[in-house]
């Protein structure tokens, strides 16, 4: 690449001369990479990659995993002093059976696709923890209608797939319910007509400002 | 010498009693037979009643309890569970009864366009009901049975 005499510009030569350097260190790389080896075998490469693949998948799996636990998410005080503790009063924390919800059972979906989705736009949580977007109290109450809307309009968007994992339609015997959830289940639930969420907000932690959510005051 | 006298008496009685009270066991309906200085074991907590059927006033003016659980209910600034069901926009879908509409009156007698704030917390005059069994029975009489009655004069 060469530089004109209408670019006289420092900084753009010294940017082209980078980019000019990366092309040829990528050539070289690519130059090595489609080369046959000349010093190991093909078993010993395809057992080292089998090797490296297994420790690549093993770890990203568990890091996967180690992410995805109650104890990591209340490892912030952002989650453990303000919605951990609102869960806590809740029957999907404290019940007569003894089977609860951590917070992945309802924030992450449990397929593995929709569940690498949703921890890519986790990322944006990590820049809010760095940037302290919610790290009062006060900041997590003016955030919070926003944060509800995004949960509420993916538990709307994917049928109430969370609340699902567990409560299926399917196995609710409404003879067995109070009068009053056996008709609407019937009425919304079994008809497809609503899902969970659409009557269900602000079962597991507090409700945002209210107004404007349809069906609220 | 006398009056002497008289106050030694009155001490003793006033500690024969003392004494003889804390020994006593009261038997109360709400008590038990726990003595009155002790704290008795907490009786367990019974559930709501959940009929969800309307239930009879005992008189004109009493907020109509509650027939259904309302645990968890979020009912404060940020919002009104209550309301989701008993608005007046909601009922149709719901089929709950409407809030009556004094609740939209405001303290002047003057009708606003929503719930009066001095009526926004329903649990302040509506309270669920408990399926405990009354430890104190109660003799009140319905004012329509009072009217129905033959003759004039109390029954008491």
């Amino acid at each position: 690449m060469t530089t004109t005499a209408d670019e006289p510009d420092e900084g753009m030569k010294a940017r082209r001369g980078f980019v000019a350097r990366s092309w040829d260190f990528a050539r070289e790389l690519w130059q090595v990479l489609i080369r046959p080896s000349s010093v190991f075998g093909l078993g010993v490469l395809v057992l080292a990659g089998f090797a490296a693949g297994v420790i690549f998948w093993g770890g990203f799996n568990t890091a996967l995993e180690l992410t995805n636990t109650e104890k990591f998410c209340t490892g912030c005080h952002e989650m453990k002093d303000n919605v951990y503790a609102e869960l806590r009063s809740t029957i999907h924390f404290a019940n007569r059976s003894g089977v609860r919800a951590t917070c992945p059972d309802c924030h992450v979906p449990h397929n593995w696709t929709d569940k690498i989705a949703r921890k890519m736009q986790a990322s944006k949580e990590v820049w809010g923890k760095l940037f302290g977007t919610i790290d009062t109290r006060e900041k997590f109450q003016d955030h919070r209608l926003e944060l509800a809307a995004h949960e509420w309009a993916r538990f709307k968007s994917n049928d109430s797939l969370e609340c699902r994992n567990c409560h299926s339609a399917d196995s609710m015997d409404i003879t067995k319910q109070s009068p009053r959830a056996s008709v609407a289940h019937q009425r919304f639930l079994f008809t497809k007509e609503k899902t969970c969420i659409d009557c269900h907000k602000g079962i597991a932690h507090h409700l945002p400002d209210m107004r404007g959510v349809p069906g609220w005051q | 010498m006398m009056k002497r006298f008289g106050i030694a008496l009155l001490a003793v009685a006033i500690a024969a009693g003392a004494s003889s009270l804390t020994a006593q066991t009261v038997t109360s309906g709400l008590r038990g037979p726990t003595p009155l200085n002790d704290e008795g074991p907490a009786p367990p907590m019974t559930p709501m009643r959940n009929t969800s059927e309307r239930e009879v006033r005992n008189y004109p003016e009493q907020p109509p309890v509650i027939p259904h659980s309302i645990d968890g209910y979020q009912v404060d600034l940020n919002g009104n569970k209550c309301l989701s069901c008993h608005a007046r926009a909601r009922i149709a879908e719901s089929k709950a009864p409407m809030v009556s509409i004094t609740h939209f009156m405001d303290r002047d007698g003057q009708f606003l366009a929503s719930i009066s704030p001095r009526r926004f917390f329903c649990t302040e005059c509506h309270v669920p009901q408990n399926t405990a069994n009354p430890p104190v029975s109660n003799d009140f009489t319905d004012i329509d049975t009072l009217l129905s009655r033959a003759s004039p004069g109390g029954r008491r």
